[in-house]
């Protein structure tokens, strides 16, 4: 047991690295890049553990991320009211987003708990929301299941949009004697959720994104993701030696939301606000663009194409009228030309083993 | 009864045109079984293709008076023909290419098509990322009324036309040979070249065809609603996936179905509108969605096909 | 070859199906002892593949019922008729593809040891013993079947005979008591025709299954197989020894037509 625990704490160190040496060194808008490409990896993988491992068509990851989103910052902002009478920061150095050097507490403070919770939260609902939505439709042909994720996100986005509006720091009264379920409907509709306290850091962002690595590399290696991989490949031969295809299909589709359901929490406890109308099907385009760029199944492809994709748009900022459309052509030309985007259904490790050797494939 | 009957007119309306739409989606799914992502961007350009053809003609919103009927005829031809032409390239150049290979690939470039056509209609030198306003083509007059529901010209124009169009393409499907070679594509198309059918042209006019409709749906929908929201915004893309659920319900493939799918998707928005609550107006099509796919799959005029093992 | 019904290992009990108002195959009984070698055999069409789809569920029979040791079958979906012990392979190969060799055969070994995804991600209880037990199993598997020098290739890159012995080695890495093969033969040259005959034999004296087998091959059916039941159109026209078989009027005549 201990054994399988060595990467993650690995993977913590790292996130502790990253947090406090490299982030002072690149200061604000680099460490900001660096947070958002790790959201961006957690999104990105998650999707290519259903679209790459399992060849299912899924375009709607930014309902999951949207959902979590919400839940984690209705149960950061709420929560805070109730246990702490205001939505400032409890946190500890590791969750500090303000100034640098301008927090002077401890390592970990009592309203880091709360954020693991939301955290978690965000995961739990988004993999709920994955459940209801993937057990019917899976059972069913690729198309369809893409036509209801898709459905899916634009509902999500018009059911979160159309909640009542927040209550205010000058309703605490209110805020403390409402129940949960009053509380859910109070997310602030067209206008968005706001003044959610933020945790998230580079050290919190890489420690869910070591997380996800680790499970879906995990996954992959395994009999369980050789089943994935044979659904993908071919269903009817799946089943003849004996695979569940429907039950390991949604089982792949509720991880994949959990995952989409944290970023999502990490995303709105970051910049303090969300606003489901920025999560909608452009948004879910956009992780969908990741995985196909970087290969469907691909972990390592997923991750730095993620990372390729959060840094370019900043690179090329005064063309962002274009952006839309050159992802679009892209998508369009890669997959008439280059359809297993940068390494196909192989790791990175993979390719690099092959040149050694000049056996074809390997077993990933 | 005032209001059911007016709930039971909107819904009808409505449901031509997402039935006009939905006939698109099925008239290919039933030769490629593929879903053409990109088919309710073809609607949407065919609404905005009516726009700019009118404002072209020097018809503006703000004018007082109408223009002679003819004009508006002359704006849906041409909006048919510009968006049968796009139809065209589309698969020429994004699908054709991926005729053999695997189905995700093909489904992923009519994503990357249908963003495509979003993201251009939305730039300034194309129809620009503000919301315009359709200029009237017919007078807005009340031809009757009945129990307090006002029937206007417009209205009855749209379902007029929409009717005219579903049972064009009927006749032209099952009774041209047109048609008959179409149908036989769509049951196998190495039988139907072997029969001496230009497979490839077949498909590209069952495209065509289907951009054709679309392109009237948008304009019967430019008549009815006016108010043009930019090519990227959601309102268009949630119309199309109702139109596709439409299909979808009424049995994908089948043309018939996708008549009766898309009246019954226009009642029960509409319904549940007018007696639950309008806030969820998407939600009760998509639900129906989910029941349908969980009960009865094929929909409800469709046939469940086996694949050969 | 009277075996009572509870020892048999397959029990196919008058199956009957059509497609749209055509009767594609009719009143199609079987019964396979333990070891036994059987073959299936008619003109193209005469519903052999689809009797194969009757037994593994992707058709639902209209009537009749099907057992293996025993246990009713009919009814239950296909990954769940694998689990009871019926494996087969396909007329078109179906393997997967970017999967390698090893892992083909793999899918097939880890059926009989599943994980949860708990223990996958965790990499807790046993998770290490269960994967090398797999392992080893389909090593063993490719060692027989003589495709150990390929482990490491994807399954579509092998040449065609290789690709049919690998599809046979993943069916028997689950460890079943009936094996379907439906044309196992299909595109091989008479050297690799040979070496299979001997293989199909081996696997039924190794493995102690009972092999069903669909062939056009009429050497080698004739060659290998105890018993041989014959359709036409759906229909079951004869069932025999090979020899019996090879004079039959009605299977003469279904092969050949009518004698002018």
């Amino acid at each position: 047991m201990p054994r399988a625990l060595a990467p993650l704490l690995l993977g913590g160190v790292i996130a502790l690295i990253l947090h406090l040496v490299v982030q002072p060194a690149v200061g604000g808008f680099g460490s900001n890049l660096i947070l958002f490409a790790g959201i961006n990896i957690i999104l990105a993988v998650s999707l290519t553990v259903v679209n790459g491992f399992t060849g299912q068509f899924s375009i709607g990851h930014a309902g999951f991320m949207a959902l979590g989103g919400y839940t984690a910052a209705a149960l950061m902002y709420y929560g805070s009211f109730k246990i702490y009478g205001n939505a400032n920061f409890h946190g500890g150095a590791l969750s500090w987003t303000g100034r640098v050097g301008g927090f002077s507490g401890p390592w970990m403070g009592s309203g880091d708990l709360l954020f693991v919770i939301a955290c978690l939260a965000g995961g739990i609902v988004a993999a709920a929301a994955g459940w209801i939505v993937g057990l019917p439709s899976l059972r069913l042909r690729g198309d369809y299941l893409a036509i209801v994720t898709l459905g899916f996100g634009e509902i999500a986005r018009v059911i979160l949009q159309g909640t009542d509006a927040q209550l205010r720091r000058s309703q605490l009264d209110a805020i403390r004697s409402a129940s949960p379920l009053q509380l859910m409907n109070k997310l602030g509709g067209a206008l968005g959720f706001i003044g959610i306290p933020p945790y998230t850091t580079v050290f919190w962002v890489y420690v869910w994104v070591a997380i996800m690595l680790i499970v879906a590399i995990r996954l992959k290696r395994s009999s369980y993701g050789r089943a994935l991989l044979s659904i993908r490949e071919d269903e009817i031969a799946a089943q003849a030696v004996g695979i569940n295809n429907t039950r390991y299909k949604v089982r792949a589709f509720v991880l994949s939301s959990f995952f989409a359901g944290v970023a999502g929490a990490l995303y709105s406890l970051q910049i303090g606000s969300i606003n489901a109308g920025e999560l909608g099907f452009q948004r879910s385009f956009e992780i969908l663009i990741m995985v196909v760029l970087g290969g469907l199944g691909s972990v390592t492809g997923a991750a730095l194409a993620a990372i390729i994709l959060t840094a370019l748009p900043e690179v090329l900022r005064f063309v962002d009228q274009y952006r839309m459309i050159v992802y679009s052509l892209l998508l369009i030309v890669m997959m008439i030309v280059r359809p297993q985007g940068l390494f196909g259904v192989r790791e990175v490790w993979d390719l690099m083993r092959r040149r050694r050797r000049q056996v074809t494939g390997g077993d990933a | 009864m005032t209001l059911l009957i007016q709930t039971l007119t909107d819904g009808i309306a409505v449901g031509a045109l997402y039935a006009l739409i939905a006939l698109g989606y099925t008239l290919v799914y039933g030769i490629l079984q593929f879903i053409n992502f990109a088919h309710s961007d073809v609607f949407t350009l065919g609404a905005w293709l009516s726009f700019a053809i009118a404002a072209a003609l020097g018809l503006s919103a703000s004018a007082g008076q109408s223009p002679p009927w003819y004009l508006g005829l002359a704006v849906l031809l041409a909006a048919m023909v510009g968006c049968g032409i796009v139809g065209f390239i589309i698969e020429r150049l994004a699908y054709r290419p991926l005729r053999q290979a695997p189905r995700l690939n093909v489904l992923i470039s009519a994503i990357g098509v249908s963003l495509l056509l979003q993201n251009i209609g939305q730039l300034p030198h194309a129809f620009g990322p503000y919301p315009r306003a359709m200029p009237a083509l017919l007078p807005d007059r009340v031809i009757f009324t009945i129990v307090g529901v006002q029937f206007r010209l417009v209205d009855m124009v749209v379902l007029a036309t929409a009717l005219f169009l579903m049972v064009g393409i009927q006749w032209l499907v099952f009774h041209t040979k047109v048609g008959t070679a179409m149908r036989a594509v769509s049951f196998n198309h190495q039988t139907a070249a072997l029969m001496g059918i230009n497979v490839s042209a077949i498909i590209s006019m069952t495209f065509v065809l289907g951009s054709m409709l679309a392109a009237a749906a948008g304009f019967l929908y430019a008549m009815k609603y006016a108010q043009l929201k930019q090519t990227a915004d959601s309102v268009w893309v949630l119309l199309g996936l109702k139109a596709f659920v439409a299909a979808v319900v009424g049995g994908i493939g089948n043309i018939r179905g996708a008549m009766l799918g898309g009246i019954t998707i226009g009642l029960i928005e509409f319904f549940g509108v007018a007696y639950l609550s309008d806030k969820y107006r998407d939600v009760y099509v998509f639900s129906l969605l989910i029941i349908v796919l969980l009960v009865r799959p094929s929909g409800i005029l469709g046939n469940a096909t086996v694949e050969k093992v | 070859m009277n075996a009572s019904l509870a020892e048999n290992l397959l029990d196919v009990r008058a199956i009957s199906i059509s497609f749209g108002g055509l009767s594609a195959v009719k009143d199609f009984s079987l019964a396979l002892p333990p070891r036994a070698l059987y073959g299936l055999i008619g003109p193209n069409g005469a519903g052999k593949t689809t009797v194969f789809n009757l037994l593994t569920a992707v058709y639902q029979p209209d009537q009749g019922s099907v057992h293996v040791c025993g246990r009713q079958i009919n009814g239950l979906k296909t990954f769940q008729i694998a689990h009871a012990g019926l494996a087969r392979t396909f007329q078109n190969i179906r393997l997967f593809g970017e999967l390698s060799v090893l892992d083909n055969v793999r899918m097939g070994a880890q059926m009989r040891e599943p994980h949860g995804l708990t223990t996958t991600v965790l990499r807790t209880g046993g998770y290490v013993a269960t994967e090398r037990h797999i392992d080893a199993w389909a090593r063993e598997m490719l060692r027989i079947m003589g495709l150990s020098h390929r482990e490491t290739e994807q399954a579509k890159h092998l040449p065609y005979g290789d690709q049919r012995r690998l599809e046979i080695a993943r069916a028997l890495a689950t460890q079943p008591k009936v094996l379907l093969l439906d044309e196992p033969a299909a595109g091989m040259n008479p050297r690799e025709k040979v070496e299979l005959m001997e293989l199909i034999r081996f696997i039924r004296d190794k493995f102690e299954v009972a092999i069903l087998l669909i062939e056009h091959d009429m050497n080698l059916v004739m060659r290998i197989c105890e018993q041989i039941t014959v359709l036409d159109h759906g229909e079951t026209i004869a069932v025999g020894t090979p020899a019996n078989i090879q004079c039959h009027p009605k299977v003469i005549e279904a092969y050949l037509g009518e004698p002018v």
